[in-house]
């Protein structure tokens, strides 16, 4: 693989006429070597796909991905029976509500990072660049508590600000170091036309900040959709809360021989975080590539 | 409303102005950080301090009475196998999984980062799928994919003649760890690319046609122009690969639950099982001891984080003399 990376590039000594046709074979095969590649490395998924719209007796009787007939009725029984229809409201609504809060927090914290010096400014920068790289896991059990003192435990909002609190520092570095690259002539006009503080940011700054936003949008999204240790704790004493991923993780030890329902739990939830990547896919490349450039 | 220094930047820091006033200008900034602050202050912030005063506990959770043990906790989980077994598999995991991911990732990316390969986008977009796929759930599938009874990966290395009879991947204490090892690195290998990508597109194309032209062959191009301008970066995505490689709690404990006989089991996952008494057997919950377990790990790891950043800073040091 090694050779065929750097034989890839072009030579020194072709010309540009020669740019495309000099290298087209080493393309080829290259191409040609990561295609397969590529559809090993999402076979699981079309794998999970095709599970779901097989009998149950089928999924482990070939390799063959396309089923003989197309069996709608896992989808059923895994939206009614196995509850992942409650489970996927759930979903939907703490990812929701958390994009919701962690874009605000996070754009109104950057906004001042970003645009404005005053006293302790630095420590905060500091102190937030520190614990960037703490692991998440080893803080779960104060959360645990933490959410229970606040009598949370029992509804959504638990989940939702546990989920929004976990790791938004990144972002808000996004936000500042997009905010401090803007023009100041921009808010000038507008405090000369009397704006203040608030306005300035809510009706100028942050309409300008709109990929920063999406980016942070869709990567809170990735991080509240695919959670599992936060809500997994946090729903142990009340299934009716759980989101797709603790929901299907249950159904595998309730319904252990119905692979194609879970087959169908696992479509899901998976598909339209893929969907979302395939439409949103600079965002989310933007948002990592991000991290390292900081 | 008033407006705070809004132009600071701009003009000079007028000297004769104390640091109250200047503080009661700003008011405006302290309170645009105040949701985030609190946020980040209860969820990141709190916890840390928070899981130092719980290991000193005696405590089952919710309710029920906290008794201050001392150093009880500490002294029991320097004591217990398990704890030590889930300490060494953690480093494993890392130290395994870590050169694995970063190296192949490398790769992938400079071939990916020719202009000249029409397909890499799409390539590229393959690779990044099992990124943003719920861990737990490809935990699940992937029990079924490496599933002893006609599991695919057993089917294909059985039918291409590989293996004569299949094997209980995450069944067998044997294999179970490297498996999850290998799943791991394949659903985040496509983060890393990225990174790695991120990187190259900063060696500005002028770079590669100096060279060229200097007759440098392929490999002398990459160990003496791209490969320096890589090392700082390479620095930053070791260090957050290091980290996530600590973040395995959801594929590990879908696709095996830390077993069999514990032969999975990370750090993580002990902390879990013992936190919220869920190793079967009617365990009882021991928050006050998990929480001395997760510190005392958090502490090893930070020491060898150090120790590792002192390294790399001697090694620049002594490459500058």
């Amino acid at each position: 693989m090694a050779t065929t990376s750097v034989t890839s590039k072009r030579p020194n000594w072709m010309k540009a006429r020669w740019w495309f046709t000099g290298s087209r074979p080493r393309l080829v095969i290259t191409s040609l070597i990561l295609l397969p590649i590529c559809f090993f490395w999402i076979y699981p998924f079309l794998w999970t796909v095709s599970a779901a719209l097989k009998s149950n007796g089928e999924i482990f009787a070939g390799l063959g991905l396309v089923p003989q007939k197309l069996e709608w009725s896992n989808f059923a029984r895994a939206w009614t029976q196995a509850h992942i229809g409650r489970y996927f409201l759930n979903t939907v609504v703490i990812t929701a509500s958390s994009v919701a809060i962690v874009v605000i927090t996070t754009s109104m914290m950057g906004y001042v990072l970003g645009r404005y010096r005053f006293p302790g400014k630095r420590i905060v920068i500091g102190i937030l660049v520190a614990t960037v790289f703490l692991p998440q896991g080893y803080t779960i059990i104060p959360v645990f508590e933490l959410i229970n003192g606040l009598g949370l435990s029992g509804s959504l909002l638990g989940v939702i600000l546990g989920t929004s609190g976990g790791t938004p520092i990144i972002f808000i570095l996004l936000f500042t170091g997009y905010f401090s690259r803007l023009p100041h002539e921009l808010e000038e006009a507008a405090i000369i036309d009397g704006a203040g503080f608030f306005r300035v940011f809510w009706q100028v700054m942050l309409p300008l900040s709109r990929p920063i936003i999406a980016t942070v949008a869709i990567m809170q999204t990735l991080q509240a959709w695919n959670d599992f240790l936060l809500p997994l704790v946090l729903t142990l004493a009340r299934p009716d809360l759980r989101t797709l991923a603790v929901g299907i993780y249950a159904f595998r030890g309730e319904f252990f021989v119905d692979w194609s329902g879970m087959a169908a739990a696992a479509t899901i939830t998976i598909l339209p975080i893929i969907i979302l990547f395939l439409f949103m896919q600079r965002y989310f490349v933007e948002g990592i590539a991000g991290a390292v450039k900081q | 409303m008033a407006i705070p220094n809004l132009n600071t930047r701009a003009t000079p820091k007028p000297a004769a102005k104390s640091l109250w006033q200047e503080i009661w200008k700003a008011r405006w900034c302290y309170v645009f950080m105040l949701p985030s602050l609190i946020l980040t202050g209860m969820f990141t912030f709190y916890p840390i301090f928070a899981s130092w005063y719980f290991a000193f506990l005696d405590w089952s959770g919710f309710t029920a009475s906290k008794t201050f043990v001392g150093l009880a906790n500490f002294q029991e989980v320097m004591g217990d196998g398990l704890f030590w077994g889930a300490f060494r598999r953690s480093f494993i995991f890392m130290l395994v999984s870590v050169p694995l991911q970063m190296l192949l990732s490398l790769i992938v990316a400079i071939i990916l980062n020719d202009k000249a390969l029409k397909l890499a986008p799409f390539f590229r977009t393959m690779f990044f799928i099992p990124v943003v796929t719920t861990t737990a759930i490809v935990g699940i599938v992937m029990s079924f994919i490496f599933s002893p009874f006609n599991g695919p990966i057993n089917r294909i290395l059985v039918n291409a003649g590989i293996l004569s009879r299949p094997i209980d991947f995450l069944g067998s204490a044997d294999t179970a760890l490297w498996t999850v090892i290998g799943v791991f690195v394949w659903k985040w290998f496509g983060i890393t690319m990225i990174y790695w990508l991120a990187s190259l597109q900063t060696v500005p194309a002028d770079l590669y046609e100096a060279a060229r032209l200097d007759g440098a062959g392929r490999w002398a191009l990459f160990r003496y122009i791209i490969f320096p301008l890589l090392v700082p970066f390479a620095i930053v995505i070791l260090l957050i690969t290091a980290v996530g490689s600590l973040n395995v709690f959801a594929l590990v404990q879908t696709m095996t639950g830390g077993g069999p006989f514990y032969s999975s089991e990370v750090m993580e996952v002990y902390i879990y099982r013992t936190a919220f008494g869920t190793g079967g057997g009617g365990s009882v919950p021991r928050l006050g001891y998990a929480s001395a377990a997760g510190v005392f790990f958090g502490l090893a790891v930070m020491v060898i984080t150090l120790l590792q950043g002192l390294a790399v800073r001697g090694m620049r040091a002594r490459r500058a003399s």
